[in-house]
């Protein structure tokens, strides 16, 4: 019951894109045909997913103040966590190549479908974001693959509304300077009001 | 690099002064007319969340400011020594040490700063300015041009996020810099007049809205339209 609250929770009130801005760039890039939104949507759930849990191990066996002790009792006393982002963002890199090499040798198809986007995660916020969240909250593994999970379909979902309503929004008649960006910003902080009536939920 | 443009560079740096118009194009163009956030879209990820007040903005521009220079120096040092097929993890590694640096400067110095950045100073590492200047610029560029092409976007970028907190926080908590303005106004009229906050510039909703509106005056007043 708690892992399935906290999944609800990094689905909609702590959502990525609307409250903590996290991934903007390719939400903003991205975002012009629902297909593509797609794509790249399932690719963000696929990689945090395996890199949160993942990086929960290098924090914890590795990283961590004490984490060394398994090695012996004068390991006890040393701390990494300075070395924290650089080892999350190795582990990013190293995971999205591998996902990329395993996946266009195993599900050809889904290649075709993710293939562009996986390089691109590797610098996406939204996969930073969710491996130095879980630091910072002391999530155990268990919760820190929910939270990997429900932060990427939060992130996809926002980015999948979004695509949708800026194909529709091709038909209107912005003014020249909102064009683009401009009034993307704008929806997507319209739709940050809509995402904010979940914070009422109280989990 | 071939011979060819390595001997012009030269040429072109013998006859150079330290601020030449070109070089001074460096810092200005990403100012307004070429603006990493309002115009190329970067870098929009991490900065925006720590706009609720002026402080916290600052130190993180200060923050970028510094990585994108030294992460530009030390790849444009770099750059004939990259291999091409590995330079995003070079570039990952090389702006990783940096902003570790950043972070355990904020810690021990600046412990409350640290807290309320929380993990946005790492995010630094994934900003996309960061990354889309060492490609675009440092990987082909002599250092002393990449040192200011680097200060040059941070300073694009900070103005934006700088503007857009002065908003947030005048408007959402009705100070500046921690300083109430709202309340001074307020005992300057006597009792009736009062100032009203508003909660939606302190919640995210706040910074798309301002950030929107902002870009929509500044590409206005440049003439850039996207299509």
């Amino acid at each position: 019951m708690e892992l399935f609250n906290l999944a609800i929770r990094s689905i909609f009130i702590d959502n990525m894109v609307f409250a903590y801005f996290l991934g903007m760039c390719s939400f903003l890039a991205v975002s012009k045909k629902v297909s593509t939104a797609l794509g790249l949507g399932a690719a963000v759930i696929f990689v945090l997913t395996i890199t949160v849990p993942l990086n929960w191990l290098l924090n914890e066996f590795i990283l961590k103040e004490g984490a060394l002790s398994f090695l012996g009792a004068s390991f006890a006393t040393i701390d990494l966590t300075f070395l924290r982002f650089i080892m999350f963002i190795a582990i990013i890199a190293a995971m999205v190549q591998l996902v990329e090499m395993v996946v266009e040798k195993f599900a050809p198809a889904l290649y075709g479908a993710l293939g562009i986007f996986l390089p691109l995660i590797a610098v996406n916020c939204a996969i930073l974001g969710g491996s130095l969240f879980m630091a910072q909250r002391d999530y155990t593994l268990a919760e820190s693959a929910v939270y990997g999970f429900g932060s990427g379909t939060g992130f996809f979902l926002a980015i999948v509304a979004l695509a949708a309503i800026r194909e529709k929004l091709k038909y209107s008649n912005v003014p020249n300077g909102l064009k683009g960006l401009g009034i993307t910003m704008l929806i997507t902080g319209l739709m940050g009001v809509a995402f904010m009536s979940f914070m009422g939920i109280d989990l | 690099m071939s011979t060819e443009t390595a001997e012009k560079e030269a040429a072109v740096k013998d006859t150079e002064a330290l601020f030449s118009k070109r070089r001074k194009k460096l810092i200005t163009d990403p100012l307004v007319d070429d603006n990493p956030i309002t115009i190329q879209v970067l870098g929009i990820c991490s900065a925006l969340a720590v706009t609720t007040q002026m402080q916290p903005t600052l130190v993180m521009a200060l923050s970028v400011i510094f990585v994108m220079v030294m992460a530009n120096l030390s790849i444009s040092l770099l750059r004939n020594k990259i291999p091409t097929r590995v330079r995003i993890i070079v570039q990952l590694a090389v702006v990783a040490s940096l902003v570790t640096l950043v972070n355990e400067v904020l810690k021990a110095f600046a412990y409350d700063m640290y807290k309320e950045l929380s993990v946005f100073v790492g995010l630094i590492i994934t900003n996309c300015i960061v990354m889309g200047r060492l490609e675009a610029y440092a990987l082909g560029n002599k250092p002393y041009d990449s040192i200011l092409d680097g200060f040059g976007s941070a300073l694009g970028y900070s103005w934006i996020i700088l503007t857009v907190a002065f908003f947030r926080e005048l408007w959402g908590s009705g100070s500046l810099f921690g300083i109430p303005i709202f309340d001074g106004i307020s005992s300057l009229f006597g009792e009736d007049f009062q100032l009203a906050t508003n909660g939606l510039m302190v919640s995210p909703v706040g910074a798309f809205i301002i950030l929107g509106l902002l870009i929509w005056v500044q590409r206005t007043k440049t003439g850039y339209v996207e299509h």
